[in-house]
């Protein structure tokens, strides 16, 4: 990211401007489909928070190689480790959080007539 | 010395001066997003958590007061605008001249602002029709979710615009291209956390 | 507008029954005596401050040398006085609940609203403006030296840091002065912490200072993890790295990820009082639990922030005060990276009570007993360090010996906690809170006056006076033994926490030995306020010249004490592991740079200072509802910050190698005609910080 010296270099810069464009397409497509999915309704409930999850973290993907320039390069070793260890952290938190008031959320159902 | 300096340490002949690596700035930033990265979870938690019929508490839920339309406009300029920013990066990375880089991003600050502007006549239809953070829990969540995102973003407008006048003043130094790499993760970082809130508000909550 | 009106847009909610000092004229109580003295007390100490300061003229030397400075050891020193202080007022405050609850059959002298405000402030106090305060100033003054850097990453974002820490302390101390504090204890749970049950200022008091010092602390962790990514000396990888510098690391991550959880929890509650909204009330929607889990996702990483550097500091005393390389370096970073990750994933254990079902609770009781395994490792490592070592019996190790003895106690109770089943027996009863004062207390406590003790010499060139530093610990070890272990004894006997009195005779003997224990605890503080005044005065006999009185492994001991600004002369390479005491092993513990070059030290900047006046008064101004106070504070919060951003380090400053190499070589010269301590004599006047080359462990 942080460019030492800055040099016209036309071959670079047009293989920069691709990778912006191809991140800007897809990222432009994963978004499209789910809004789609349900403007149209035409998916099953189901099928529809399946496109929507999958485009979703797909698309979180593609943000992090093309715009935040995150890949498996060894250069962006030290940024890919600090983005995996957010995200396990990040899935503990709110998959915990989740299962916690869920679960309690269930168990503080008042059921008429039921003893729970 | 060569036996001496395998044990414990030395010192070099020819000593390192200061540390000035750029990339510490960018080490530094990207901490800092990943810590707001768990912020925005927990609010993202705490509101899938309220989607309940008890934390609705007999409000409107989701599918009473969330619009497509206007969530399908705010993404699409808050995403052409990080597209933008990369524009403006890639014209400071190569020296494409001042002019280049500050008109990409003088268009990301109008898609910003545009984005903001929507989001504010979104707030403002929520308000108009009932739909206020003091109606309950659900709405709470979604009252604190959103506008933190909008806040973050308006932080990131005004980043921009002293970016901008620096830019204009000084122009493309090393201080302000090290400013715009940390805006530019800054900007590209807040949309991808408006995929999880487009993902999970509008379209989850909407499907 | 009337005059009312007015007074209420200057003033917010703020009238004059708010001033507690004022309390024991129109209304004197035994309890209210109590209260308007507190106020008293730190109302004179302000004044005694600045009359002090004003009397030695020494308000110039303060702003220029402290207050403006970016010097990480001075950050770091700043930082400890702060938790001193605090220290200082947490202490009495659990004194003075043991003294009600030893008289609490009778029910005691203080009314039920002082007594929850004291177990408030005392549990917030104590963790987040006494220990991680300390910590983070240990921290500071340390990490750098330790990895052979000139200072920090970011050395001005590290004197904000501090300025956001103290504007929290600072309210907390306003709150004992002006208006009362939150009843809710440290957790502040909803909805009794929420505006319907506690409308008054208590509750935002708490929410202000915790969201300021939250905020100071995670740019603490951004800034250290950088430092210790990007700043090590040539040739210091990971795993050369000093065992403090790697729990200040885990720590700091913790920090950066833990922090977030609290400034959360806070935030949405502050949504709820000021703004009406639903997140955590009883009614309409709101889930109160949600509290609980979010505070707690930081609650307890946060005792593993506060624990991790504690047991660095151990392992640096246990190896340097044996003699001995420590034992399991590698095991350490391990147990240590293990702790960090798995303290995220327990943090249930502390509201098994809850109502989740057995399954949760099973899932998150497993989790905690496993931190117990290498907790357990860490343990083990030490005393193998120990073991055959040449042990010196001096203050830090004392405290270590105390710590692992009853550490492992406070841990075994924690297993038992750590059972959903035994919980429910024992839940919100003082078995818990003897519980966390057995792992704080020896856990954390002695770790940091270890590590005060330690490093002392290092900063200020003379080491504290041994036989008061042996008095305080002492009183430190037993008065915790003889004031928590009773509180074992009568929470098995049914006795809840945060209770003022209570009617069951049986528990006032044991009452009355915590009441005892409190009293040797008041006396460790005062041997320590001794201890540190009769080291200054008889500093001369306990000079460090050398920069090395305990014989150091690490690289904090090869320079001058106290440091000079820019730490060391020439940034050295480092080829081991322990380098300091490798090199002094091959008779090259003090090599003679070739060359020196220019160094460039950041500047002073007064950003810190605003962000601790105007922090403080934005809190305030928050607190009683003076907008234009809160509106006035923040914009000068961000127009400092804005332009200290654009404009960047305006007074930079070299120190020209002329004069970095004339200061190393005379030190050197001292160095060579100082006699060399042996160790017998370590807490001699002969220790001059000259260590004489002895048993050393020469495995390579």
């Amino acid at each position: 990211m942080s460019d030492p010296a800055p040099q016209s270099n036309d071959d670079g810069y047009r293989r920069g401007l691709r990778g912006y464009l191809s991140g800007f397409l897809i990222a432009a497509l994963l978004t499209a489909v789910p809004f789609w999915a349900v403007a149209t309704g035409r998916l099953s409930a189901v099928a529809t928070i399946a496109v929507i999850a999958g485009c979703g973290i797909v698309q979180f993907g593609v943000h992090l190689r093309y715009f935040l320039h995150v890949d498996l390069s060894p250069g962006k070793r030290d940024e890919l480790h600090l983005i995996l260890f957010s995200l396990l952290l990040l899935i503990i938190m709110v998959a915990g959080t989740i299962w916690i008031m869920v679960n309690l959320n269930l168990r503080m159902l008042v059921m008429p007539g039921g003893d729970m | 010395m060569s036996d001496i300096a395998q044990t414990g340490f030395s010192f070099d002949a020819t000593p390192t001066m200061h540390n000035d690596d750029p990339g510490k700035a960018i080490s530094g930033f990207w901490l800092f997003m990943m810590s707001d990265l768990i912020i925005f979870s927990l609010f993202f938690a705490t509101y899938a958590t309220m989607l309940t019929p008890m934390s609705i508490a007999g409000g409107p839920g989701p599918k009473d007061i969330l619009e497509l339309r206007s969530a399908a406009f705010e993404t699409g300029a808050l995403l052409t605008s990080t597209f933008t920013f990369g524009l403006a990066s890639l014209a400071i990375a190569h020296g494409r001249g001042r002019a280049q880089a500050m008109g990409w991003l003088l268009v990301t600050l109008a898609l910003g602002l545009v984005f903001l502007g929507l989001e504010g006549r979104e707030f403002a239809r929520l308000l108009d029709i009932g739909a206020v953070p003091q109606r309950s829990g659900y709405l709470s969540a979604l009252w604190g979710l959103v506008p933190l995102h909008g806040l973050h973003v308006t932080a990131g407008v005004i980043w921009l615009t002293i970016l901008l006048v620096q830019m204009g003043t000084q122009g493309v130094t090393g201080r302000v291209r090290a400013g715009a790499a940390r805006l530019a993760l800054f900007w590209h970082f807040l949309d991808l956390i408006w995929i999880g809130i487009f993902s999970v508000v509008y379209l989850g909550g909407l499907a | 507008m009337t005059s009312q009106e007015l007074w209420s847009l200057a003033l917010g909610r703020l009238d004059v029954d708010a001033l507690d000092f004022l309390k024991a004229f129109y209304a004197p109580s035994e309890n209210d005596d109590i209260l308007s003295g507190a106020a008293w007390v730190v109302i004179l100490g302000a004044v005694t401050v600045v009359a002090l300061l004003t009397i030695f003229r020494a308000w110039r030397p303060l702003f220029r040398d402290w207050l403006t400075s970016v010097d990480h050891k001075k950050i770091g020193v700043m930082y400890i006085v702060l938790a001193m202080v605090m220290l200082v007022r947490g202490v009495l405050e659990g004194v003075v609940m043991r003294a009600q609850q030893a008289d609490g059959l009778t029910g005691g002298f203080l009314s039920a609203n002082h007594f929850g405000q004291l177990f408030s402030t005392h549990g917030t106090i104590m963790v987040l403006f006494m220990a991680m305060p300390f910590l983070t100033g240990l921290i500071n003054i340390v990490v750098p030296l330790q990895i052979g850097a000139r200072d920090v990453s970011f050395p001005m974002l590290n004197s904000v840091s501090l300025g956001f820490t103290t504007a929290g302390a600072a309210l907390i101390m306003i709150s004992l002065v002006i208006g009362e504090f939150s009843t809710g204890g440290w957790t502040a749970y909803p909805p009794y912490t929420g505006r319907v049950f506690q409308p008054g200022v208590g509750p935002d008091y708490w929410l202000w200072a915790v969201i300021l010092s939250g905020v100071g602390s995670t740019l603490t962790g951004i800034n250290f993890v950088v430092t210790i990514y990007k700043e090590r000396a040539p040739g210091m990888g990971f795993m050369q790295m000093p065992m403090f510098t790697w729990t200040a690391l885990c720590t700091a991550i913790m920090m950066i990820f833990a922090m977030p959880a609290v400034t959360v929890s806070s935030a949405m509650l502050v949504l709820d009082r000021y703004l009406g909204f639903h997140f955590f009330t009883n009614d309409l929607g709101g889930n109160m639990m949600n509290y609980a889990n979010i505070f707690w996702l930081f609650g307890h990483p946060e005792v593993y922030i506060l624990v991790l550097p504690a047991f660095g500091v151990y392992s640096e005393v246990a190896s340097t005060f044996s003699g001995k390389r420590l034992y399991g370096y590698g095991s350490l970073v391990a147990a240590t990276m293990v702790i960090a990750l798995l303290s995220f994933t327990v943090w249930l254990h502390h509201f098994f009570t809850m109502g989740q079902s057995a399954d949760v609770n099973a899932a998150f009781g497993i989790a905690t007993m496993l931190i117990g395994v290498p907790t357990g490792v860490k343990i083990y490592d030490w005393m193998a360090t120990l073991f055959r070592g040449r042990i010196r019996f001096t203050v830090p190790v004392i405290y270590l010996l105390a710590f692992m003895m009853l550490f492992v106690l406070g841990g075994l109770t924690g297993i038992l906690l750590a059972n959903p089943a035994v919980d429910f027996q024992v839940h919100n009863t003082l078995f818990l809170v003897a519980h966390f004062h057995n792992m704080l207390i020896p856990g954390v406590l002695f770790g940091l006056f270890a590590g005060y003790t330690y490093w002392f010499p290092k900063i200020f060139g003379f080491r504290l006076n041994e036989v008061w530093g042996r008095i305080a610990a002492f009183n430190w070890i037993a008065g915790f033994m003889l004031a928590f272990f009773p509180l074992y004894v009568v929470g098995a006997m049914g006795m809840t926490r945060r209770t003022m009195a209570y009617a069951e005779p049986a528990f006032q003997i044991w009452f009355h030995i915590a009441g005892v224990g409190a009293a040797l605890l008041t006396a460790g503080l005062a041997s320590l306020c001794v201890q540190l005044w009769v080291s200054i005065r008889n500093r001369e006999q306990t000079r460090d010249i050398g920069g090395d009185p305990w014989d150091g492994r690490t690289l904090e001991w090869a320079t001058p004490s106290p440091v000079p600004e820019y730490n060391f002369a020439v940034i050295p390479r480092v080829h081991s592991r322990e380098a300091f005491a490798s090199a002094k092993a091959a008779g090259a513990g003090y090599p003679e740079p070739a060359s020196y070059a220019d160094i460039d030290l950041p500047g002073p900047t007064w950003t810190g200072l605003v962000m601790a006046i105007f922090g403080t008064t934005l809190g305030f101004g928050l607190i009683w509802y003076m907008w234009w106070l809160a509106a006035l504070s923040f914009a000068v919060i961000a127009v400092t910050l804005i332009g200290r951003a654009i404009r960047g380090d305006r007074h930079p400053r070299v120190i020209p190698a002329a004069e970095v190499a004339a200061e190393h070589r005379a030190w050197l010269a001292r160095i060579r005609a100082l006699p060399a301590a042996p160790r017998t004599q370590e807490r001699s006047p002969a220790n001059r910080g000259m260590a004489a080359p002895e048993y050393r462990d020469l495995r390579p």
